[in-house]
């Protein structure tokens, strides 16, 4: 297990003061200037070594991407940070806590991140719907201002930092980095083909770097307590702490800075009381935030939380929101709310999503009342890989895959309502 | 995507900011780049709701001038976002999470208890234009589920007695507290955090 000096987001829970006198007495702002002296590529070294990967759910290492940005800055096409806050992945509840009661460390984030790869400004697109948390980070925003931590002389380095706050509008596929850009751009959020890249073409055409709140917020402590302390958390390419959400039918739900590659069943155990009713009533368990395909209790009951071991088993870490669901679970009603999640929030530009979206909720909904018969539990399946893979963004994907794990690890459970209703069952 | 309101509403004819709003608009507008104004539409757009209680068509063609954007663009962002309201709401507009961590802990009791306190279903607004109760998407408070989000403010740990007595009390005229409703400390474990006990307060 962490222990606690290896924890990063010291004010997890909001028992100490969120300010800046608070922060700072947690170790925020401790010698700032001096690690934006070591120089750019000292940062991106420091952060690619750590092996940190994007914790907005895709996993991709941290700083290669922000090595991507280019070099030299052409005054003409200044440099951007752009921080993903735009949580809103079902099940996920971690970037809400660091921007209300950690606030600094992102604000800080921001200034390394953002020296790092040549900005002067980072946007942090938070969701619409966290208007106090926005609160709380505008006001550490001025502070950093008043105390000359950001600003025209960020901690007297000599670098230029802006950073604000731009609030959503309730759109779940802002938070795919191309759909952001195009809604802090004032524009509907639908995503862009890609490449370009936006570290070559982001926003306001400019070279831009989205990064997800927790991997900004964790590179001021890698670059304090260096490289190797991070790398040496959790197993090989999966290395560092990550803010886990545990909810479902847990009996105390709870987010907790853990170690990466915990197994997941000792993660439930130890920080959110167990299953109800104990492990053996587990039914299984959405490990990564709705996107991700279920598990089975038999993969929980030894499967490890990191990227590399979650995509063995064909689900994946995706924002490390682990959904917990015991047998007294309706998992195909659940399932089938998740579709209709999509419906909902499919941006309605590609097709594939745009209608088979609506094709899944509608056939799905049959199924969880049994309305339907056997094969059409194929025909969903069959519309699900016309959908994944044929998209611009990963909605598509993401509508498709909690389907499919359902079909692949709960279809008796579905044939069983549909002979039920239809009068065929023994 | 927000749906079209279904009955017709009746809109005003002209659109202004208040000399206050105006000021926060001032403030918006200097965050973005010389010609990137156009970024300012959706800040804009929710001091507009935040000044009316709606967004009427006069405040998306008054923003539309602000920023040199054509109408239809503004409209366009107004229709793509859940948050902007096209049409009245209620004083209190109460917004209840029915996705899968809700949903696993209880949401239908949520939603049952909240129509039974106000008398309206999900997308419905009291006679006495008080209260508005809505169906929304995750909102992000998982591990306090089920919730539901009241103006600015989150109601987190719910059950069918909490969310009636929060209604009341704003029945009553009173602000309930927001934040869990059970004892707990934000998104600790119930009983205290099982880390983060070692170390010095500040």
């Amino acid at each position: 297990m962490l222990s606690d000096k290896d924890r990063i987001f010291t004010n997890l829970y909001g028992i100490h003061d969120w300010k800046l006198a608070g922060a700072r007495s947690r170790g925020d702002w401790d010698g700032t200037k001096e690690i934006l002296a070591k120089g750019r590529d000292w940062v991106i070294e420091e952060v690619k070594n750590s092996g940190l990967r994007g914790r907005g759910g895709a996993g991709f290492p941290t700083g290669l991407k922000w090595s991507f940005m280019p070099k030299t800055i052409d005054p003409k096409r200044p440099h951007y940070l752009v921080v993903n806050a735009d949580e809103g992945e079902p099940g996920t509840c971690k970037d809400r806590e660091i921007m209300r009661f950690d606030p600094h460390k992102l604000i800080e984030g921001c200034l390394i991140a953002g020296f790092a790869m040549g900005a002067h400004a980072a946007y942090i697109y938070i969701r619409g719907e966290f208007i106090r948390e926005a609160q709380n980070l505008q006001a550490a925003i001025d502070e950093a201002y008043d105390a000359g931590l950001i600003g025209k002389d960020a901690c007297g380095s000599g670098w230029a930092m802006d950073v604000f706050v731009h609030r959503g509008g309730g759109a779940y596929v802002c938070g795919e980095e191309t759909a952001l850009i195009e809604s802090l751009e004032g524009k509907k959020g639908q995503p862009r083909l890609k490449p370009p890249f936006p570290a070559g073409v982001g926003l306001y055409g400019c070279p831009t770097t989205v990064n997800n709140v927790e991997s900004i917020s964790v590179a001021p402590t890698i670059c304090r307590r260096g490289a190797a302390w991070f790398a040496g958390i959790g197993r090989a390419k999966n290395s560092g702490t990550k803010v886990f959400c545990i909810s479902g039918h847990v009996n105390k739900p709870c987010n907790v800075e853990e170690a990466m590659s915990i197994p997941l069943k000792e993660l439930i155990e130890k920080h959110a009381g167990g299953v109800r009713g104990g492990w053996d009533n587990l039914m299984g368990i959405i490990p990564g935030g709705c996107s991700v395909p279920v598990l089975p209790k038999d993969i929980c009951d030894t499967v490890l939380m990191d990227f590399d071991a979650l995509r063995e088993v064909r689900s994946g870490l995706g924002t490390a929101a682990v959904i917990v669901m015991d047998k007294s679970t309706d998992i195909v009603r659940a399932i089938t709310r998740l579709a209709r999640f999509y419906k909902h929030e499919s941006c309605g530009q590609c097709t594939p999503c745009r209608e088979g979206t609506g094709w899944m909720w509608r056939i799905m909904e049959r199924i969880a009342v049994g309305n339907a018969t056997i094969d059409e539990i194929d025909l969903v399946e069959q519309v699900s890989r016309q959908v994944e893979g044929h998209t611009i963004c990963a909605l598509g994907d993401a509508a498709a895959w909690p389907i499919q794990g359902l079909i692949r690890h709960f279809r008796p459970e579905m044939e069983r309502r549909i002979l039920q209703r239809s009068g065929k069952a023994a | 995507m927000s749906s079209t309101p279904h009955q017709a509403v009746v809109q005003p004819a002209s659109f202004a900011f208040t000399p206050e709003t105006a000021e926060k608009a001032k403030t918006v507008l200097a965050r973005y780049p010389a010609g990137r104004q156009r970024s300012a539409v959706m800040p804009l757009l929710d001091l507009a709701q935040r000044q009316e209680g709606w967004v009427t068509q006069a405040a998306m063609d008054h923003i539309a001038d602000m920023l040199g954007m054509a109408p239809i663009r503004v409209y366009e962002v107004a229709t793509f976002y859940t948050m902007f309201n096209l049409a009245p709401v209620g004083k209190h507009h109460v917004q209840v999470c029915t996705n899968i961590c809700c949903l696993l802990r209880g949401s239908d009791d949520v939603a049952r208890a909240a129509h039974e306190e106000l008398g309206i279903h999900f997308g419905e607004t009291t006679d006495d234009g008080q209260f508005t109760l809505a169906e929304v998407e995750c909102l992000g408070a998982c591990v306090n589920a089920p919730m539901m989000q009241i103006n600015d403010d989150y109601y987190e740990d719910l059950d069918a007695a909490s969310t009636k007595r929060i209604l009341a009390e704003l029945k009553a005229g009173r602000q309930p507290k927001p934040g869990p409703q059970i004892d707990r400390i934000n998104s600790a474990p119930v009983g205290g955090p099982t880390t983060l006990r070692d170390l010095p307060p500040n």
